[in-house]
Order: C-alpha cells, then structure tokens, then sequence
C-alpha cells in the first residue's frame, strides 16, 4: 500500500486509466425495455456515447470490457449473463440500467432474480424505470471516473495479467 | 439416416446483436440451407400476468406499459377497453379521439423503431440514425403530453390521466407536416436499392392460409394478402370517424412486408392529421364516479373527493361478475386482453392474447429452406418485442 | 356489432346445437357468445366450425384455462375464434378436471402447438396427442405450475439467495 504513493507509478496509472475509461467497448446485453432507452438511444444521434468513445457495440463477449446490463433478469438467463461475464477478459465492468437489473424492479415474481448483482458484480447501478438517456450517460461518466481511481496495485488491475481472468 | 448425420446443430442466441431481444433459435442446417428451426422462447418470462393478479385494477395498468415497451400506450389502450367493456362506461368523444392520436404516434414510434433495426440488421446502417431522429421528435410529443419517455401508463380506465398542455397542438401539427417527406427519405434509401430487393424480395414468404391457421396477425398477415385490420374490422375508439386505407400486399416476402409498414407510417399521420382537425371540447374523462378518480386540484381543496380518491387508490373498485374482451390494432398485430372478474377488486384472470407470440411460432415455417442469412431479414421482418412473447 | 354479424352468429348457434344437442350449452350474448362443449366432442365441435361454409371459423385467436379453485371440473380451457369473411368472434369453452387430460387441437390449428404448451406449463393441463408437450416460458427443471391459484406470486424459495451453476465449465 505504501506503493502507491510513488511518483513512478502514478504517471503510468494516469496514463493507463486515462486510455482505459475513453476507450470502453460495451458489449450488447439488452434484455428489455431498458435496452431502448438505456443502450440504444445513448447510441443514436441526439444523446451520442460515441463522444465517451463508446460506441463500437462488440457482439461477442472476448471483445469487450464493459458489460451494461439494461432490463429484466430472469432466472432462465442467469445462467447465460454469467457465462458471458465470465468469458469477457480482465479488466471488466458492469453497469447495471434500470430498476430491474439493480434490485428486481416492480417484478416481485417466480421467476425473476432480484437484482443483476445476485450473480455478478456490479459498478454503477442506474436507477430508473426506464432512466432517462441522460442518466445513463451520468451513470457512464460516474464509471469513468471509477476506472480513473484505479491503481496497478489493486488486485484485480493488473497491467499484465498473468493469471486467468477473476470475478 | 445418413441425412442426420450431414445436418449441423447451430446456436441462434439468446445473446446475439440481431435477434431483438432474448431469443433463442436453435437452427439444424444442411450446408447453408436451413432444414429446421427451433425457437425457444422464456428468456424474459416475469409472470405479469400472474403478477396482475395480486394488484387491483389501476395497478395492473402500469404491467401492461412492459409489454409491448416500443409503443406502450397502445398497450394501455387494448387494456382500458376490456375493463371498460367489462364495466360498461361510455368514454367522452373528446377522450377517444385524444386516444386514436397517442395511439397512432406510438404506431409511429414502433414502425421507426422496427425500421432502423431490420435495416441495421441486414446492413444499413444509416437508416438507423435518421428513424430515431424522427422517434426522438414523437418521445418530445409524448414526454410533453404524459411526463415519462417509454413507459407512460397515460391512458387510464374511464379516459385519461389528464388533459392535453398547450403545446401540444403546436407539436403535432410540425410533427404530421414534415413526416411525409422524411417517408420519403426512407424510401429513396431502400425501396429502389438493388442491395435491398435482392436481399429482400422472395425471401420467407408465407401464404395466406398458413398465416391464418398459425394465427398471424397485423402487417405479416396483411402482406401475405388477407385484409384483416382491426381499426376496420372490429372498431374501437371512434376510428370508424377517420378516412385511411389498409395497405395489402401480394407475395407474404420481407420486401412486401416492409412496403406494407411503409405506407401504414404514412396512413397513421393521416389520421392524426383529421384527429387534430376534429378534435372536440369537453372532458377527457367519462363521468363515472364509481371508477375514475377525481381531479388533483378538487382532491387538495374537497374533503369528499380526497375520500374517493383514497378509497379507489387504496381499495380499487369492484367490477361486475362477467368476462371481457378487448382488443386493438398494436403495431404488430392483435392484441387483447381477456379478464374474467369474480367481483372481487383484483382481476380474477388476466389473460394477454399477444401478436408477437403466434408471429414468432410461424417463423420456423418461414425460414425452412432459407439460407442463414436470411433468418435475420425474417427474424426482422416479423417485428417481434420480446416482452410481449414472454409476458 | 351490425345486423349481419348477429344474424351469423345465431345461425351458427342454431347449427352447432342442432348438430351437437345435448353436449353443448350456450352462454352470454351478442359480442361474446360462448359455447360450453363437453370435451369430448370439443375436436368435432372446432372441425366443423373450422369447415363450415357459410361462416367458417379459420383463425383461433387465443386458447387458455382460467382456474376456477374450488370449483370442479377445476379448468375451464376458453377457444377464442375468429371468422374473417363475416367478422365475427366466438368463443368455445369446455371444463376440464384437474389431472384429467385435455384432447389436443394443434393438427386442426397450427397456432395451438405453441398455446398448448403454455397451457400445460402455466396450469399443467395434459394435452393428449399434442407432438411436443414441454415446458415454453419457464426454466425447464421448473416445479410446479405457476398460475394455478395455489400456487404463490413470488414462488418458492424466494428469501435464500440465488445461485447459478454453470455444470463446472469456465471460460
């Protein structure tokens, strides 16, 4: 920990976490009604998240490090969501769009999973049924400066990952 | 036997950038030729109409917003009939009509919506970009009129929530002016584009019998020829005042599809236009005490109206014994909503009859035969929304 | 509804009792007409409507159970069906016990493959004949029948945590 005071290490941090949060490629999750206003709108002309760099949608999973999560979980594609988290590579994040991704939303039934973070964990949770696409553009610029606090140090935050990659 | 063994099991999803929504296709191929498809479906299974179940009549309302979440008023419409019908309550002409215009701009908003992602997915991309230019001007509309973008829950049981802003006339109105000719902007991107007659004449057709025996609904049905359209059929909500044509098409294909939808956009801003030349005064409202809750400002100042308004918020009222069935012309087709009350103030049986459900069950029949590629112009073509297949 | 649209249904009426008798009953009026079939002659019943030549009905529109709890037979499975030449609805409802088995309708209609299957998921009503009977809308280990009246809004097992298991596989 007294590492991370060296002056050495924080311009590499800077720079790293820097080309990171600009550079976040998402990979396309919509499930419900958020993937409207929460993913596919941001994208469109009027609210454009090409500006945060983030517009290239990779489809597959092993392309990607942010995963946004947007509408309803249910307990028949929780296996899937999990699969896909675990194939995208380390460094990753997980926002999560919409009343029903963070806590269940109004779905209080058989066969929905309260909340995304039940089998994966999240960064940024967005409240809203739908959020507006300015929240989930202030959700996204939260991120960011999530990713920037970041240091090489952390665990998880390897510059070079040795290991495979950890949830 | 040697046939089996030449067939390849692919994997369609339910995470894939084309198949709008948590859909899974299970596709056995022969080479690139299609020989079987198997949708699985349940991915976005929440159990509203369970849930409907457990809440009084205006709380059910705002589950069926979630259905259909492209055009969510419509939704809220085929629901307000059925419980209307079951009820008995006349709704004022000025409330219909109010309720024909949000109705149409929703129609609107989902053909938009349908139109960039099916070009998306076949590869034009640009038409994504200018649909939802247009869909941001009708969300202004409505986010004006309602307050909320995608999930209004405007259209209440006896009328509307409230009555129109000032506004509101002045939107309209540049809206329907300037839609004709961004119709057309559409058109001179696609319709004459070799790429996308190639990619889309001939492909998936379906005759007009299997359509009917599968149950298809809405433009499908209508491009495979049959004149089946509920606004015409089946009136509800004064439509039978308005004077608009119900595209036909010849073949079943994607293109005939497409063109049918096309000229729907524009048949629905007729309509508007006449809704907005005649829209009567009076109430939005129907004058049922039992069943609509007073005005905000009469609640804040009388101490009976506060009463009702408590008592219908807390308790719900309590329909007749008796069944219903209401349903309307959604973007995709028919949809309807079955309740069966037993005088109780929940619904006894909330039953969704919805038009993507049966569309989905007729794609296998489509794409039998069909190459890969063109499962995603048919997946696209049939216009589903998870959300209604799932319930 | 018009004049003409009453006149078909009553002369539909008026046919189905002469050719069926005793097994039908008629309730309501007007716009919902309904035919109370026993289920025994309900495949008879939806083929001769389907094939009629006046006022055939083609389409099925809809096919559900209500669960009537405590009453028996305990469903009662509502046919919603649809003429388009004369335009018009029907609907056919027959009453099934629970645990009894239901005849199937999806040669007769096609759409039916898919509304059965849901039917037996959500209510667990056996249809005999039918190609395929599996679960449609619910993981397919699911326990239980979720819409049937006994059966509890959130499910069972909703207060301890969800876990997933993906069988051992990793990235």
């Amino acid at each position: 920990m007294g590492m991370k005071s060296n002056i050495l290490v924080t311009s590499v941090d800077f720079a790293v976490n820097w080309s990171r949060k600009n550079a976040l490629w998402p990979v396309s999750f919509g499930l419900a009604c958020c993937a409207i206003e929460g993913l596919m709108i941001p994208i469109s002309a009027t609210y454009d998240i090409s500006r945060f760099g983030a517009e290239v949608m990779r489809p597959s999973p092993r392309q990607a490090d942010l995963m946004i999560v947007a509408g309803t979980l249910t307990k028949k594609m929780a296996p899937v969501v999990r699969r896909i988290y675990e194939q995208m590579p380390d460094p990753k994040w997980v926002l999560a769009v919409g009343a029903c991704a963070s806590s269940g939303g109004i779905f209080k039934t058989y066969s929905v999973v309260q909340g995304v973070d039940q089998i994966i964990p999240v960064d940024v949770y967005i409240p809203g049924c739908p959020p507006r696409p300015e929240s989930l553009l202030a959700g996204f610029i939260k991120l960011q400066e999530k990713v920037q606090k970041e240091s090489m140090f952390d665990k998880n935050r390897r510059l070079l990952s040795l290991t495979e990659g950890k949830a | 036997m040697a046939d089996d063994a030449r067939y390849m099991t692919l994997n369609m999803g339910p995470q894939h950038p084309a198949t709008h929504g948590v859909l899974q296709i299970v596709l056995e191929v022969d080479g690139e030729i299609v020989v079987k498809a198997t949708p699985v479906i349940g991915y976005l299974h929440r159990g509203v109409e369970k849930l409907a179940e457990v809440k009084t009549y205006h709380q059910a309302l705002t589950l069926t917003d979630r259905l259909d979440y492209t055009s969510a008023l419509s939704n809220n419409l085929a629901y307000c009939l059925a419980v209307e019908k079951l009820i008995g309550v006349e709704i004022p002409k000025r409330a219909q009509y109010l309720r024909v215009i949000l109705a149409e701009l929703q129609r609107i908003a989902a053909h938009l919506l349908w139109l960039g992602t099916h070009a998306l997915d076949i590869g034009a991309m640009t038409v994504f970009f200018y649909t939802f230019r247009e869909r941001e001007a009708i969300t202004d509309i409505i986010e004006q009129v309602t307050g909320a973008r995608l999930t209004p829950s405007f259209i209440r049981i006896g009328g509307l929530a409230k009555d129109m802003p000032d506004e509101f006339e002045g939107m309209v109105r540049t809206f329907v002016k300037g839609f004709p000719k961004r119709i057309k902007e559409y058109e001179t991107l696609l319709t004459d584009n070799i790429i996308w007659r190639k990619r889309t004449t001939h492909i998936s057709p379906i005759s007009a019998e299997d359509a009917i025996s599968y149950g298809v609904t809405g433009p499908v049905l209508r491009a495979s020829g049959v004149n089946y359209d509920l606004r015409k059929v089946f009136p509800y909500s004064s439509y039978e005042d308005f004077d608009f044509v119900v595209p036909l098409g010849k073949n079943g294909d994607v293109f005939d599809r497409y063109d049918v939808r096309l000229k729907e956009m524009f048949q629905s801003n007729r309509i508007i236009e006449q809704a907005m030349d005649r829209l009567p005064g009076g109430s939005v409202n129907a004058d049922a005490p039992l069943y609509v809750p007073p005005e905000k400002a009469d609640v804040q100042n009388d101490m009976a109206a506060l009463i009702r308004h408590f008592k219908l918020m807390e308790e719900g009222f309590k329909p007749p014994v008796g069944e219903a069935y209401g349903a309307i012309e959604s973007s995709k087709g028919e949809l309807g909503f079955y309740i069966v009350s037993d005088g109780s103030n929940k619904p006894f049986r909330f039953r969704i009859r919805t038009p993507s459900f049966p569309n989905i069950g007729a794609v296998p029949k489509m794409i039998k035969g069909q190459m890969i590629a063109d499962v995603i112009a048919a997946i696209g073509s049939v216009d589903i929304v998870l959300g209604e297949i799932d319930r | 509804m018009g004049n003409a649209e009453n006149n078909a249904i009553d002369a539909t009426v008026k046919r189905v009792t002469d050719a069926f008798g005793g097994a039908v009953a008629i309730e309501g009026a007007g716009e919902l007409t309904s035919i109370v079939v026993e289920k025994g002659k309900l495949r008879d019943l939806l083929m001769s409507l389907k094939t009629e030549k006046d006022c055939a009905f083609t389409m099925l529109t809809d096919l559900f159970p209500v669960d009537c709890y405590g009453q028996e037979p305990r469903f009662e499975i509502v046919y919603l069906l649809l003429s388009l030449d004369k335009k018009v609805r029907l609907v056919v409802k027959t009453r099934v016990g629970d645990g009894e088995h239901a005849p199937t309708v999806s040669d007769i209609f096609s759409v039916a493959d898919w509304l059965e299957r849901e039917a037996y998921d959500m209510f667990g009503i056996h249809f005999d004949g039918h190609p395929n009977l599996s679960r449609i809308l619910t993981v397919d280990d699911f326990e239980g029948h979720p819409l049937r009246k006994d059966f509890p809004t959130e499910g069972y097992g909703f207060d301890t945590p969800f876990v997933v298991n993906l069988g051992g596989e990793t990235t």
